[in-house]
């Protein structure tokens, strides 16, 4: 094989800890390397046409690139040697620089290790078969997981394209954390206003089909071609009969059920239609509250429902859906901040969460709007508000800045003054985080034209004295120690990855980080996309974000989905396992191993049974080729002798 | 029976005496022996780890030593300053780099040592409930306040018991006396002024003062304590307090081992309640024939 | 100590100062950003010259001068509640300790009578190996000169039979002043220091 090797200096990012012009002189040294060189910046246009141009002249058969990650540019390289007649997969990459460049000053080992690492590359390509793959066809349909905004603006927009979407969301209504706001900052305008229609939206659009209460259970395939099941939780009602008239729940005895809607501040009835606008309207028992269910006599619902919806005996169902590409769009969580003890940790009744001081501002809120504390529903006069609850603070392991409580604050106390002007607040804040548009102009608002009296500096404990609170703080801009007598103190506790995330991720085959966020495929350059083909991603569940972002990441995401399903046919990857049927010897192994189930039986003539790979399930893991006891399943671009060969190349 | 050994400190020996005798007889109550370590020394307190942390680490450790050759496996000490220079030692001659010179002066290591406050030995070796079954003269309708002061479970990860910030292992003893205790007392690890007794009177007054207001404030009879500072502070100062605040507490500071001795039917002489600079006669009265709870806390307090 | 409104960064900058507070205490100490809590928590704030937030950042910017010969460090009475709530997990009470320990060994207490104090509890501790608290009072009384600290309680405490007048001596009081003398050796010759720094101004222990 005649082999051309092409070192980058990546400007001075590879060049200015590894000496790339010996890597190049030392390359030409190997075996059937007849040609190398090194070059500003490989990927760019001429650094590709100086490969294409090599290929031309010296008649290379094989070529290895040394440079970044092939993360980052593999399939640059693979369309260059391809424009230039060769089968793609006679490339190989060498990454000097994330492995080596970047993560050592040691000018002369550096250079030892790249040398080593082409070493290698050339090694494995005289291995190296052409590869051809197939063309498999695109099921045109998606499956949006999370119905909070993000997920809405997903699925209307790919369903405005013509797309037939799938959405499913655990909580009994869509909206997420949106359907509890209050309001919105910066512009004040009524989140259930904004979010309402596009709600109505999604339950009226005939391509798209709502699986409320239900999650997901399991998810097989791969991009184009993913088989999703979905468990429909027991609601105790049944949805095609409800009509959401309501009469179950103005009747229903059990009153003390758990109200989650509003965060722990009223209380519902067993059976419960959260909020009037909810979508899906229909009603849920919750079994842990329903007499019925309790082994009391009741069946008050069953009784007035006008149409005979209730079902005590109903059970979990699973449904199947065929789709072709997915966006989790999963969500938040809000930080639990009884772990703060100097907080009170949940003790002190009128020291409460963000969230549910919107649920406190709403007019369908547990108060009627009315701003009340909730120990002797008092109307207060003074409230704090202190940032950063779990967020920035690395004693709770949660050292991140949540990103959007600096503005729900602002916009909070303005609605506080809104609502109460005789009332006085203060912000206990370490920063304001306000870069978006109209952003910081907000939060001066609120200290210039509604008088909220700022104060830079952590709480340092919450106490009740009488018929107040102390919260005693800091003023580090003074130095001082300072007191406020507050009747209500609000928590801006932070953001936090939605309660599953890190088990709905498993079932996905996606990443995510140590707080349970999705991985996105790069920090920048693909910010919706993930390491799976077919999966992206939407909102809060990549990382802490605001309406705005989230939105824009929703209909980002369907982008990338729309297309995705303009090609009827994708290009399967070729780089798959392999079976040789005659070294096979029908142990079943790897049928076993496979993660996928790409490995079934296969009859050859004579009832001799051997090992099939499925090549469109096979997701090339290679765990059959480790298991293989002789070694028949054979990964393709990584098989045994190309991996042999590398690690002799190392050992050289 | 539990064997235990016992490094008092020299409080114990002087000014809280009682909190000495309290506590022998409560632990042999409860069947727990209480082996005082021969001939130990002071632990060198805030001076010597101000000075030099390996003075306080050797000083604490001699004693430590000297209970580990007398084969014990537990040190109770019932100051948690004491308990804190104990602690220090313990990790002294566990930091690899200063093991060598703690052996060194200390003449052994210290390793294997659970060490513990009284109260995480009643707490955790007796328990409310064995308490509450032992109770022979309940306290019923007596409101107490339990005051844990700053060192006793800070920092967490040193005292590696209850909690930080709401400790509850002293109420839990306290109500299964019979006694009530107030919902939410917010200052029981709110430092009393420490040491500052005798340099900064007026941080005693100021600190001390407003535990004992908040006290007050919540109904309590007496403020029950687990600490020889402490107590001084808020019993034996607090006239100094009174005068500074130009108010008029009249608030007895029991130890806890001395209101467990009550309970469990004790002399009240015998547990030293007569040497309280602030008399606490009014935890002898009878209150378990009236109904209930007479005397309820007043709940939350005016300003 | 007197503040004083300008600072000149390079100048007054003693980067040594931070590596010594960081390793002598174990603390990270870029992780403070200066939040205030520590300030907040502290029931002593009120008597600070700097507020332990501001020792904090006088620290990140290698003021040893004004650190040294503040007054907070000596009214800190590690009580913990700093380190408990610090959101970066700085043990921060510790590292008040170490300026404690760095201030006397530099001879800049600004408190010489809380120096006095524990002076003399130390003496009496290598004396007699215990604290011996009715002979501790008078002699810091005397060295202070405030004789009247605490003559109010003496009555009381006298009736109580509360008081003790003679010593509790532990029997290995040699070992104890041994353990002394070896500290102040170390201390010492580690330092490359010429002469032992007396306790205050009063005689050594």
């Amino acid at each position: 094989m005649r082999i051309g090797v092409f070192v980058c200096n990546c400007g001075t990012n590879i060049a200015g800890t590894v000496d790339t012009a010996k890597v190049a002189s030392e390359a030409l040294a190997f075996a059937d390397v007849v040609y190398a060189t090194n070059y500003m910046y490989t990927c760019s246009e001429p650094g590709q046409q100086e490969i294409q141009r090599a290929i031309g002249e010296y008649g290379l058969q094989g070529v290895v690139v040394a440079a970044c990650s092939p993360r980052m540019h593999e399939p640059t390289f693979r369309r260059a040697v391809e424009k230039a007649g060769l089968n793609k997969y006679m490339f190989e990459m060498a990454n000097i620089r994330e492995h080596v460049s970047w993560i050592g000053n040691d000018r002369e080992a550096n250079t030892r290790k790249a040398v080593d690492l082409v070493r290698m590359a050339v090694g494995k390509l005289r291995f190296n078969q052409p590869l051809f793959s197939s063309k498999m066809p695109v099921n045109k349909r998606l499956l949006v997981i999370g119905g909070g905004v993000a997920g809405i603006q997903a699925a209307l927009d790919c369903a405005d394209g013509g797309v037939d979407v799938v959405m499913v969301e655990r909580k009994q209504y869509i909206g997420g954390k949106m359907a509890q706001l209050d309001k919105t900052f910066p512009t004040i305008d009524c989140s259930s206003c904004i979010l309402g229609p596009k709600m109505v939206d999604v339950s009226q659009k005939e391509n798209i089909t709502l699986y409320a209460a239900s999650e997901i259970e399991s998810i097989s395939g791969y991009i184009g071609n993913f088989t999703v099941e979905i468990r429909k939780k027991t609601t105790y009602v049944n949805w095609d009969a409800c009509t959401g008239c309501g009469a179950c729940m103005e009747k229903c005895p059990a009153k003390k059920a758990e109200d989650y809607f509003n965060e722990g501040l009223g209380t519902a009835r067993a059976i419960n239609i959260p909020f009037p606008q909810a979508i899906p309207k229909k009603a849920v028992i919750d079994a842990q509250f329903c007499r019925q269910l309790n082994g009391k006599k009741c069946g008050v619902c069953a009784k007035i429902c006008p149409v005979k919806a209730i079902d005590f005996e109903m059970k979990d169902t699973i449904v199947t859906e065929k789709v072709g590409a997915i966006i989790a769009a999963t969500g938040y969580d809000l930080f639990d901040h009884s772990v703060y003890g100097e907080y009170g940790a949940g003790r002190l009744p009128d020291v409460i969460t963000g969230i549910q001081y919107e649920r406190i501002l709403s007019a369908s809120g547990p108060y009627g709007g009315h701003i009340r504390r909730p120990s002797d529903g008092k109307e207060p006069t003074e409230i704090v508000f202190i940032s950063c609850v779990g967020s920035r603070d690395q004693s709770v392991g949660r050292p991140y800045c949540s990103g959007v409580c600096c503005m729900y604050i602002a916009k909070q106390a303005i609605l506080t003054r809104d609502h109460l002007p005789e009332s006085n607040s203060y912000v206990f804040y370490m920063d304001i985080r306000a870069p978006g548009k109209n952003y910081d102009e907000f939060v001066r608002r609120a200290q210039e034209e509604y008088g909220v009296q700022y104060i830079r500096g952590r709480v340092g404990k919450i106490y009740q004295r009488g018929d107040r609170m102390v919260v005693q703080g800091a003023d580090t801009l003074l130095g001082v120690q300072v007191e406020v007598e507050a009747d209500l103190v609000v928590l801006a506790t932070g953001v936090e990855s939605s309660s599953g995330a890190g088990e709905l991720a498993e079932k996905l085959r996606i990443s995510y980080d140590q707080y349970g966020f999705y991985m996105e495929s790069h920090p920048k350059l693909r910010p919706v996309e993930t390491n799976t083909a077919g999966v992206y991603l939407a909102g809060a569940c990549q990382g802490p974000k605001d309406i705005p972002s989230s939105v824009a990441q929703g209909s980002a995401a369907a982008s990338k989905v729309q297309s995705l399903f303009a090609h009827d046919m994708i290009e399967t990857n070729p780089q798959v396992a392999l079976v040789n049927e005659r070294n096979c010897i029908a142990c079943g192994k790897c049928i076993q191993v496979c993660p996928f189930g790409a490995i079934q039986w296969k009859e050859l003539r004579g009832g001799i049974k051997k090992a099939e790979v499925l090549p469109s399930v096979c997701q090339g893991c290679g765990v059959c080729n480790a298991t293989c006891p002789p070694k028949a399943v054979q990964l393709q671009h990584a098989t045994d002798n190309q991996i042999l060969a590398e690690v002799n190349e190392l050992c050289a | 029976m539990k064997r235990v050994a016992y490094y008092k400190g020299c409080s114990l020996e002087g000014l809280a005496a009682e909190y000495d005798r309290s506590t022998r007889m409560v632990c042999e109550a409860f069947g727990i022996e209480l082996v005082e370590i021969p001939d130990w020394n002071c632990c060198g307190s805030t001076p010597a780890h101000s000075y030099d942390p390996l003075l306080s680490a050797a000083l604490a450790g001699r004693n430590l030593a000297i209970a580990a050759d007398n084969g014990c496996d537990m040190v109770m000490s019932p100051c948690p300053g004491c308990l804190k220079s104990l602690k220090g030692a313990q990790e002294t001659c566990e930091d690899p780099a200063q093991r060598k010179a703690f052996v060194d002066l200390v003449g052994r290591d210290v390793d294997g040592l659970k060490t513990v406050s009284l109260l995480q030995l009643l707490y955790e070796e007796v328990g409310p409930q064995a308490l509450q079954k032992a109770v022979r003269r309940p306290l019923t309708g007596h409101v107490l306040v339990p005051y844990y002061g700053c060192l006793l479970t800070r920092p967490a990860e040193k005292a590696k018991f209850d909690d930080p910030e709401n400790p509850i292992s002293m109420d839990r003893l306290i109500e299964a006396t019979g006694a009530t205790v107030p919902r939410d007392f917010p200052y029981k690890t709110e430092c009393c002024g420490a040491t500052y007794g005798v340099t900064r009177n007026d941080f005693v007054g100021k600190l001390s003062g407003r535990i004992l207001d908040m006290s007050q404030g919540l109904g309590a009879e007496a403020i029950v304590v687990a600490c020889p500072l402490c107590q001084q502070n808020l019993d034996m100062r607090q006239d100094q307090i009174n005068k500074y605040s130009k108010s008029a507490f009249h608030l007895p500071v029991p130890y806890i081992s001395q209101v467990i001795g009550l309970a469990l039917g004790i002399e009240p002489k015998v547990l030293g309640l007569d040497k309280l600079c602030v008399p606490a006669d009014i935890l002898l009265e009878d209150r378990s024939g009236e109904d209930g709870q007479a005397r309820q806390p007043g709940g939350v307090a005016a300003g | 100590m007197e503040r004083t409104n300008t600072l000149s960064i390079q100048q007054s900058r003693d980067s040594d100062f931070i590596r010594e507070v960081e390793e002598a205490s174990g603390q990270n100490l870029s992780k403070c950003y200066q939040c205030g809590n520590c300030m907040a928590s502290c029931v002593y704030t009120f008597a600070y010259d700097y507020p332990v937030t501001q020792i904090m950042r006088l620290i990140q910017l290698g003021q040893k001068d004004t650190v040294l010969k503040s007054s907070a460090i000596w009214l800190c009475a590690n009580c913990q509640a700093c380190t408990t709530r610090c959101p970066n997990n700085i043990d921060v009470a510790q590292v008040m300790e170490t300026l404690r320990i760095m201030s006397r060994k530099e001879h800049t207490v600004s408190l010489p009578d809380i120096q006095a104090f524990y002076d003399e509890f130390l003496r009496s501790v290598k004396t007699f190996g215990r604290v011996f608290e009715t002979g501790l009072l008078p002699v810091y009384n005397m060295r202070a000169k405030k004789p009247f600290t605490d003559l109010d309680l003496a009555p009381r405490l006298l009736m109580k039979g509360k008081l003790t007048f003679f010593p509790a001596m532990v029997k290995q009081r040699k070992k104890i002043a041994e353990i002394f003398e070896v500290i102040k050796r170390d201390r010492f010759s580690k330092e490359g220091k010429a002469r032992p720094e007396p306790l205050s101004s009063q005689p050594d222990i």
